[in-house]
Order: C-alpha cells, then sequence, then structure tokens
C-alpha cells in the first residue's frame, strides 16, 4: 500500500458502455491534479452490473494499464463506483438525550447519536454502501451543522442511507481484486459525479444531478448543502439504442451509431418529413428511415427518465426540488437539446454539468461522461484527508465535504 | 332538469333505474339485489359472459359483437361503445319513465368503459337524472387499463349529471395481507354498492332535512372535481362518534385528509326514528372542523334502521395543479394524469361544459340518439385507427437480463410502444 504522504488516487468507474480509470495526484499543497486516464470499452455489463466477469476483467485491465502507462504509475488500488438497480437510498434519523449536567452536548454525545442514526434495520443481504450525515437538531431547532458546545436535552441526526444488494456489489469487488488491486472504498457513481459538477455554493442553494449513463441513470438530490435523495434508475442509454434498434428496425450496433450521428432529445418541427438514409460499405443506400420517427423515440424514452425520476423527487416527501436547478452529465448528456427536455419535464434550469476543481488535462477532462470517474478521484482526495485528518485539523481547515460525509 | 320527488319508495312502480355494466357492474348489482332492491328495476348489460346469465336482474341485455365471436369486448371500449350503440332503442324503452338512473360499472376495460357512456347519454335523453358510480383500475392492472378507465371517466362525465368515483388502489388501505384478489373485488362491488345505496337514500326518503336534489347535482357535476364518497354505520348508545371514527377511518377519504381538500361536501344522516337532534349536530359539528368547505346537509328517517346510524358523505376535490402539491403514494389520479400520452404536465384544466339550456340539451341529444345511430358508429370506427392487441414485443438486448419494473410497467419495453404513440 502507499503510505500516507504518497498521494496517488485512482478512481475506477465500471460502467456499461465503458470502463474508465482516472489517476490523481495530490500534491504537497494538497491540490488535486488528474495525471492519468484509462479507457476501454465494456462488454461484461448490463444495466450497471457486471453479466460476464471474464469479459469486464479484461476490459478493466485494459484501461487500468492506458491509465497507468498516462500517469506513469503504478496503480494498485481503486475507488471503486457502483450502481444498479438493487440501490436504495432512505433517510434514517437517531435520536440522542444528552445526559451531562449542565445540558451541554459534547463530541461524546454528537457520536453517540451518529451511532444511532446508523443503527438501521436491513435485511442480512443488504450493504450500506453510505451513510452520509445530514443537519442536527438539537431539542427541534433544524438545520445545526455541528452541535458540540451547544446547550439541549436532547440532540438527533439525520442520515441518508444508501444501500444495495451485498452479493451484487461483491460481484464489482472481486472482479477488480482478480487484477491485484485492492478496493479503497465502493461510491455510489451518482454521488461521485455530483461531486465533480457541483461547487459548494451549488450543494448549499439545492441541486439535482442527473448523470444519465449507459445502462442507469443516477440522481442526487442536494438542498442545503446536504444529499437529501439518492436514487438509481435502472434505464439509460442503451434503452434508447435499444427502442431505436426496434423501432427502426435496424441491427443494435447501427442504431447506436445512428443514436450519436442524428440523435435528438426533442422532435422539432423541421425533422417532419427529413428521412434518413443508411449506405453499406459501398456507399450503395440500403434503407430510408425518418428521422422524425428516430427522434420521437429518442425524446418519447428521454422523457419518461425525466418523468420518473420527477415522480420519485415527489413521493420523497419533505422536500420540494422545485428551484433547485438540473445539472446533467454521463454519456446521455451528450444528446443535443436533453437540457431542454428536461427543463421542460422538470421545470426547472437545466444545464450540463462542467468539471469544476480540478486540474491537470482540464480540456480533455471536461466531458460529461468523465464526471463519475473524476468523482470518485475526488471522493478518494477526501477520504486521504480525512485519514491522514490529524494535519489538516491542526491547520483549522475542515472542508465542507470533511464534515458532510462522514462514512460507515 | 326532472322533478324528482324524494318520496317515491323504491317499489316495482319506482321511477329508479340500476344499470350495471360489464362484469365489475353486474357483481355489484347482485350485492345490491341481495340487499332487497327489486329486482324490476335493476338492467344487466353485458357484452356477453357467464355473470349475465347468472344475474338476477330482471332485463338483461347482452349485446352482441359479432367481430368477437362472443368473446366479450376484448377490452376495447370502442367495440362496446359501438355494440351499445346499436341497441339505443331498447335502452331508450328501458329508460322511458324513469326519474333516477344508477350507471353502475368498473372502468378500464371494454364493456364497462364503453358502455357506460352510452347508457348515459340515452338516459339522459329520456329524461332521467342519471349518476355514475364507477371504479378506476389498480395500479398494478398497468398504464394502458389507466389510460383506457381515465378516457371513459371522461367521456362518462360528460353524458352523465354526476360521477362519483371509486380509484380501486384506494382499497389496499382496507385489505390485509393476505385478503385474495376474489375477496378484494368484492370489497369493491361492497363499496359501490353501499355507495349507490346512500345516495339513493337521498332520492327515495322522506327527509327530515331535505338536501335539493339540484345540490346534489351541482356537487357531482363539477367537471374540474373529482367526487369521492364514504358511507359508515354505527349501533348502540354512542353510535355518533363511533360513526365519525369509521368516517374519518374512511380509506377512500385518506383519513380525513380528502375533507380538508374538498371544495363541496354533503352530508347525509339516516337513523332511526329515534335519532336525535344532539346526534346530528355532533356530527355535523365534527365534521365542519374538519373542512373548509360549504357543508350541505341532511337527515332521514328510515324505520328499519333501527338503532343504527347511517352518515353519507360526498365531497368533490378538484384536481390538483401540478407543482403545487405532490401527489401522495396511492393518489391514484395523479399517476392517471401523468401517464396519458401527450398530455402537458400543467393542462390539467378542463373548461366546463358550455351551458346550455336543460331544454337545449335535450333537443340536441335526442337529435344525436336519432341520427342513424349504426351509420355514425360505422364512420366513427373507419376514422380510428386501433393497433393490434396481440403484438409481441421483444426486449432486444435487455432480453435476458433483469427486468426494471416500476410500477407494473416493464420499462425495458420501448416507450413509444407502452404509451402506444404511432410512428408513421
Amino acid at each position: 500500500m502507499f503510505d500516507s504522504n504518497s498521494s496517488i488516487i485512482v478512481g475506477l468507474e465500471i460502467g456499461t458502455s465503458k470502463v474508465c480509470a482516472v489517476v490523481g495526484e495530490v500534491s504537497a499543497d494538497r491540490v488535486l491534479n488528474v495525471v492519468g486516464v484509462g479507457q476501454s470499452r465494456s462488454r461484461g455489463v448490463r444495466k450497471g452490473e457486471i453479466c460476464d466477469p471474464s469479459l469486464c476483467e479484461e476490459d478493466v485491465r485494459q484501461a487500468i494499464v492506458e491509465a497507468e502507462q498516462m500517469a506513469d504509475v503504478e496503480i494498485r488500488s481503486v475507488y471503486l463506483g457502483v450502481t444498479g438497480g438493487h440501490l436504495r437510498g432512505f433517510n434514517n434519523r437517531g435520536v440522542h438525550p444528552v445526559a451531562s449536567a449542565d445540558r451541554e452536548i459534547s463530541e461524546l454525545d454528537v457520536q453517540d447519536v451518529i451511532k444511532n442514526a446508523k443503527a438501521i434495520n436491513l435485511p442480512a443481504e443488504n450493504h450500506v454502501i453510505h451513510a452520509i450525515r445530514q443537519h442536527f437538531l438539537v431539542d427541534g431547532q433544524d438545520g445545526i451543522t455541528n452541535p458540540v458546545g451547544m446547550l439541549g436535552a436532547r440532540v438527533e441526526v439525520d442520515v441518508h442511507v444508501l444501500h444495495g444488494n451485498l452479493n451484487r456489489l461483491q460481484n464489482a469487488i472481486r472482479t477488480v481484486k482478480g487484477l491485484q488491486l485492492e478496493v479503497d472504498d465502493i461510491v455510489f457513481n451518482g454521488l461521485a459525479s455530483s461531486l465533480t459538477v457541483l461547487t459548494s455554493d451549488q450543494k448549499e442553494m439545492g441541486s439535482l444531478v442527473i448523470d444519465i449513463g449507459g445502462g442507469t441513470t443516477d440522481y442526487v438530490l442536494y438542498s442545503n448543502g446536504i444529499i437529501k435523495h439518492t436514487g438509481v434508475l435502472a434505464v439509460g442509454g442503451d434503452h434508447v439504442s435499444n427502442d431505436l434498434a426496434y423501432g427502426l428496425k435496424v441491427p443494435l450496433s447501427r442504431a447506436e451509431q445512428l443514436k450519436i450521428d442524428h440523435g435528438c432529445a426533442l422532435v422539432e418541427d423541421s425533422d417532419k418529413g427529413q428521412s434518413i438514409t443508411l449506405a453499406n460499405e459501398l456507399g450503395m443506400p440500403v434503407k430510408v428511415l425518418s428521422r422524425e420517427n428516430l427522434r420521437r423515440i429518442m425524446s418519447l424514452r428521454l422523457e419518461e427518465i425525466f418523468q420518473l425520476i420527477a415522480q420519485d423527487l415527489e413521493n420523497s416527501d419533505a422536500f420540494s426540488y422545485e428551484r433547485s436547478p438540473v445539472f446533467l452529465c454521463g454519456g446521455g448528456a451528450r444528446i443535443p437539446q436533453i437540457a431542454k427536455l428536461a427543463e421542460q419535464v422538470l421545470q426547472v434550469p437545466a444545464s450540463i454539468g462542467k468539471t469544476n476543481s480540478i486540474n491537470g488535462l482540464k480540456s480533455a477532462l471536461d466531458q460529461p461522461e468523465f464526471a463519475t470517474a473524476i468523482g470518485l478521484v475526488k471522493f478518494g482526495s477526501f477520504q486521504q484527508r480525512k485519514r491522514g485528518g490529524r494535519l489538516s485539523l491542526s491547520d483549522g481547515i475542515k472542508s465542507t465535504f470533511g464534515q458532510l460525509f462522514k462514512r460507515a | 332538469m326532472i322533478d324528482n320527488s324524494p318520496t317515491a319508495s323504491p317499489g316495482s312502480s319506482t321511477p329508479l333505474r340500476l344499470f350495471g355494466i360489464g362484469d365489475a357492474g353486474i357483481a355489484t348489482l347482485e350485492l345490491l339485489l341481495s340487499e332487497g332492491v327489486s329486482p324490476e328495476s335493476c338492467i344487466a348489460i353485458n357484452s356477453g359472459g357467464p355473470a349475465l346469465e347468472n344475474s338476477r336482474a330482471q332485463t338483461k341485455l347482452p349485446l352482441e359483437l359479432r367481430r368477437l365471436r362472443g368473446l366479450g369486448s376484448g377490452g376495447d371500449p370502442e367495440r362496446g361503445r359501438q355494440a351499445a350503440e346499436e341497441k339505443t332503442d331498447e335502452l331508450k324503452a328501458i329508460c322511458l319513465g324513469a326519474e333516477v338512473v344508477f350507471i353502475i360499472a368498473g372502468l378500464g376495460g371494454g364493456s364497462g368503459g364503453g358502455i357506460s357512456p352510452v347508457v348515459a347519454r340515452v338516459a339522459k335523453a329520456a329524461g332521467a337524472l342519471v349518476l355514475g358510480f364507477v371504479s378506476l383500475p389498480f395500479d398494478c392492472e398497468g398504464s394502458r387499463r389507466q389510460g383506457l378507465a381515465e378516457e371513459s371517466l371522461e367521456q362518462l362525465r360528460e353524458a352523465a349529471d354526476g360521477v362519483v368515483v371509486l380509484p380501486n388502489q384506494k382499497i389496499f388501505k382496507l385489505i390485509e395481507e393476505n385478503t385474495t384478489v376474489m375477496e378484494t373485488f368484492r370489497i369493491t362491488s361492497r363499496l359501490l354498492a353501499d355507495g349507490v345505496q346512500g345516495l339513493w337514500r337521498l332520492f327515495s326518503r322522506k327527509g327530515l332535512i331535505e338536501i335539493p336534489t339540484a345540490d346534489l347535482v351541482d356537487l357531482l357535476q363539477d367537471r374540474n372535481c373529482q367526487s369521492f364518497f364514504a358511507v359508515a354505520e354505527a349501533a348502540g348508545q354512542d353510535r355518533a362518534s363511533k360513526v365519525l371514527d369509521k368516517l374519518l377511518a374512511h380509506p377512500l377519504l385518506d383519513n380525513g385528509e380528502a375533507l380538508c381538500e374538498s371544495e363541496n361536501v354533503l352530508v347525509s344522516l339516516t337513523g332511526g326514528p329515534g335519532l336525535t337532534m344532539a346526534e346530528v349536530s355532533r356530527v355535523m359539528d365534527h365534521i365542519k372542523s374538519r373542512c373548509a368547505a360549504p357543508l350541505t346537509m341532511g337527515a332521514y328517517i328510515e324505520e328499519q334502521m333501527g338503532d343504527r346510524l347511517a352518515v353519507t358523505l360526498v365531497c368533490s376535490i378538484p384536481f390538483k395543479i401540478e407543482g403545487t402539491t405532490g401527489p401522495r403514494a396511492g393518489d391514484l389520479h395523479s399517476h392517471l394524469l401523468d401517464r396519458k400520452p401527450g398530455a402537458k404536465p400543467t393542462s390539467r384544466f378542463v373548461p366546463p361544459a358550455p351551458a346550455l339550456a336543460p331544454e337545449q340539451v335535450e333537443q340536441l341529444l335526442s337529435k344525436q340518439a336519432r341520427t342513424r345511430p349504426n351509420a355514425r358508429s360505422k364512420a366513427l370506427s373507419r376514422m380510428r385507427q386501433t393497433h393490434l392487441p396481440l403484438e409481441i414485443v421483444s426486449k432486444g438486448r435487455f432480453d435476458k437480463s433483469e427486468p426494471t419494473i416500476h410500477k407494473g410497467e416493464d420499462l425495458d419495453v420501448p416507450t413509444y410502444i407502452r404509451r402506444g404513440v404511432p410512428l408513421n
């Protein structure tokens, strides 16, 4: 393993369409630089979950090797991104009575209340991926970020718990371990993406990050600087291609290409009556397709994705997502007009998420599909900062994340 | 509107007609029959099937569906509608002399959804007050059926004087984990029957404090509202508070929440001759404290009630405008609207029907009914293109992976197929 001042952090995302490894280096003044990226096409993954471990292992190896060459380092451990339809998030509240005579809340009380909040009854096959601390309540007073030193009889805390099926999570971990790599931690892909595209201001204001990947759509809702809601919808870009293949009666690979070349999230009036001519390798026309149909099929599918997210957010009580702007990332964010469609369905301003606050390879990395892998590196850097935390504490600089993300 | 005499009793000469349409409607009709409603006033209509043959209703009207060779309506309301149009004359004869017509049906299928609006139209043209009692399908029955139900409900609303809706999804709060499907559907029939009886009381009994028919129709007719009902009964010493508890715990009222949201509430109390004014006022005070809407109340005396006290509550809740309040879990109607293909999220407002004088309406309707119903329906059916019901959708890439099911829909199937959007 690395010793604590060596600071190579690797994020590995085993996605449905691609495997992506990003190598980050934390310099002496604790600035994160991306020094290498490795990618390969993913073949053994469906809907965000591994369905063919041996193929997947090959793809991961290729991506890691590429990243190692580019960064000129040896990768030994990774932060692994996970997703899948089996992931569920919910909010849980822990309560703790303040025992001391003077009613002052001590560090110990805070630790106890967090422990209580994390004591969750889950089936044995489920594993808690994240238990993210939200705000404290002291005697019912809401919105307290650090209650130590306050007076009160009862301290409560909310945590957002994200859990998933242990065996399915293990599949990805085993694949990585099969390559003689250590897994530092597993991180929910949506959470990682949100770290990449949001600044702390945006988290404070409230934002919704939607990562439209190949197999899944992950979303994370921030409000007042905390994570309010997370969700996974096992529908993504693959579904769009599949719909096109079915609707236009073309092979899947051709549908994929059509989606990239002619896809659009909205059907415009100018598309009416337009046609697309498919040619074979000799340049001879073989098939004529309606561009309107192509875009209608895409548009309906994407619209449905946003509608399902909107429904889920509405059903998750306690919060109206009304004002929060939406940031899109993942490969699906490349679809033309997708932000406009999101605006129409969710009725909030929507834009494509930009990669923020990361150095190195700037232009190459500011692509929506790298958001998750970069976010994993960022998550790793926060973790390391916390682990070697004595230093940063003595500096008195506690990052927002240090406060917000306390691992289980 | 007709002048309805509330003193009429449900005897053989009643101006009441109870139409049970489709399997669900007939099942409810049977329940009413076994409770002493006279078979003379009951009419069972269905597009074939054993339910119709076994029905105890005096008049049975089997609709011929030549196209399907006795296989029912095949879940297509258009077929049910056409078949009913062909029987317009017979329906008219049945409705002759009726003052109040109840239409009981389960929407979502071909029979209930297709036939009910036609019957409502014919009955109204014959001069009767037409009230619909319909159930909407469960969430798990899929978005296609819900879309159909929604469409049929809209048509029925246009044709009838008032429609009271029972979203089946709300029954889930009533049933237990091990309740069988048969039992569940029996409960929905039970609820519908309760509603019909509760409303019928308003028309038929001698009232201490009567509810004018016009008020009732007003309440049910508002097109921007959804009408719900709840019936509760209690006996014994503190029957007033017992009946209140039952009423507020009623699943159709969302634990009394519906009361707060409703725009108009109608309360009718029925008791034996021993009904005291104190009880009436206790019930009314309590309900009044729960809702801000104007209350209309009635109190009725019925010898057979003994020491029982029954309260019928009808309330109309305006459709929610999206964005102001999120749909609660189990609020089926807002789900329905969300799913309606092509519906814009904010355009939930349905403008009310143009105000026509009753004579004008009658004239218009009878004219419509007279002009060669056969030719009309044929022309309509030619205009509407239907899609093949037996299309097998392959899931392509996702054939072998775990399906993504959301509220009974398989999301792996292309969206445009599930929503029935035609491609040209």
